[in-house]
C-alpha cells in the first residue's frame, strides 16, 4: 500500500463547467449574476421590483430560476414582461454550473440579451461552493434576519461581491441594526459593495438597478 | 445539505485515479477543507460513510485535514491567523490582510491496495 498524490479540487469538474459557462455568456458579451439569499429574503421580489428600472436603463435581461419545486417564481417574473426559466433541482439545495450549462440554449434563443440574472435556490450555506460561471455573486440578506448574519453564513458572504440589504421599510419594527450589519459584512469580506433597498416602498432599487445596469454595459463588446 | 454532492465529487475522483493506478481497494482518502468554505467535517465523514457502503469503496477511511483562515499582512508580511473575523494584524496592528488560506476543497491522496 502506497500514498498516491492527488492534488485536485474536489469540485474540479463543477469548475471546469463554470469556467466554460462564463467563456461562452462572455463571448456573447452576456453579463450574469448569481442571487443568493435565505428563503423568503426578497430574490424574487428585488427582480420584480429592479423590471421596469432595467428596461427604461434598455437593459435587455432574462432570468432562471432555481427552486426545489414548481415554477411559481419563474411564472411571477414572466408576468412582468420578462423571460424565464425555471429549473427544479428536486432534493438539491443549490443549482450547480451542469444545470447552467443545460439551460443556455434557452438563454442564447434570446436576442440581443445583455443580462442573465440566475436566482438561485433560496438558501445561505450549499450555493457558496459552485460556481457556476457568473460574473458576480449577489447576496440578499433582510431586515427579518438577523444583522449578526454575515458572521453566521460567513462562506456565502465571502464569496459574493455585491450585498443588497433588503426590506429595509421594516427595520424600524425589528432589532437589525443596519449600521452593525454592514460592519459584520465587510469584516467577513471587507471588498462587498452593499445597496440598501425596500422593494416594497421601492428606496434604494432605482440606485441598484443602475448600478447592474452599469456593470452590464461594461461587459459588453 | 451538499456534503452528499461534494462526497459524489470526492468519489469520482477516486474512482478515476484507481483506475489509473490500478488500485482495486481504497484505504484511505486524504482531503484539505477550509475553514470558509461552507462544508462541515463531521457531516462529510458521515455522507462518506454512507455512501461507500455496498460499493467498491467499503472500508475505505477519510482523513479530513482543517485549515484555518488564514492572511499575510500588506504592511509588515507577517503571518496573521484570523480569529472572530480580527483582520487586523497583531505585530503591525494594519488592517490591510490579504487572506491566504481557509478556502481550501482540494483532494490531497489516497491509499489502496
Amino acid at each position: 500500500m502506497h500514498e498516491i498524490l492527488i492534488e485536485e479540487k474536489i469540485l474540479a469538474r463543477n469548475d471546469e463547467i463554470a469556467a466554460e459557462n462564463r467563456l461562452a455568456l462572455s463571448s456573447r458579451g452576456i453579463y450574469s449574476v448569481n442571487l443568493v439569499s435565505s428563503p423568503g429574503a426578497g430574490k424574487t421580489s428585488l427582480i420584480e421590483s429592479m423590471t421596469q428600472h432595467l428596461k427604461d436603463l434598455a437593459v435587455s435581461f432574462a432570468v432562471v430560476e432555481g427552486d426545489l419545486e414548481g415554477d411559481f417564481d419563474a411564472k411571477r417574473v414572466e408576468s412582468r414582461g420578462v423571460p424565464a426559466l425555471q429549473i427544479t433541482t428536486g432534493r438539491a439545495c443549490h443549482l450547480d454550473a451542469h444545470q447552467i450549462c443545460h439551460s443556455l440554449p434557452w438563454v442564447y434563443g434570446h436576442e440581443g440579451l445583455e443580462l442573465l440574472i440566475i436566482e438561485n435556490v433560496g438558501n445561505m450555506v450549499c450555493p457558496a461552493e459552485y460556481d457556476l460561471g457568473e460574473d458576480a455573486m449577489i447576496t440578499i440578506m433582510s431586515t427579518a434576519e438577523g444583522d449578526d448574519k454575515p458572521l453566521k453564513y460567513p462562506a456565502i458572504f465571502s464569496a459574493s461581491e455585491l450585498l443588497v440589504i433588503n426590506k429595509t421599510d421594516l427595520a424600524p419594527y425589528t432589532d437589525f441594526d443596519i449600521k452593525k450589519a454592514r460592519e459584520n459584512a465587510l469584516k467577513v469580506n471587507p471588498y462587498l459593495k452593499i445597496f440598501e433597498t425596500s422593494c416594497r416602498t421601492g428606496d434604494g432599487i432605482k440606485e441598484f438597478a443602475g448600478y447592474l445596469a452599469a456593470l452590464t454595459k461594461s461587459k459588453m463588446k | 445539505m451538499h456534503e452528499m454532492s461534494i462526497t459524489r465529487s470526492m468519489l469520482e475522483i477516486a474512482r478515476r485515479e484507481m483506475e489509473v493506478n490500478g488500485i482495486h481497494a481504497l484505504r484511505k482518502l486524504k482531503v484539505r477543507i477550509g475553514e470558509l468554505t461552507a462544508v462541515e467535517p463531521d457531516t462529510l465523514k458521515f455522507c462518506f460513510d454512507v455512501a461507500i457502503k455496498g460499493t467498491p469503496f467499503q472500508g475505505a477511511v477519510l482523513e479530513i485535514e482543517e485549515v484555518p483562515l488564514g492572511g499575510r499582512c500588506r504592511v509588515c508580511g507577517g503571518e496573521v491567523r484570523i480569529t472572530a473575523f480580527d483582520n487586523r494584524c497583531p505585530k503591525c496592528g494594519s488592517t490591510d490582510i490579504e487572506r491566504v488560506s481557509g478556502h481550501e476543497l482540494d483532494i490531497i491522496s489516497m491509499e489502496g491496495d
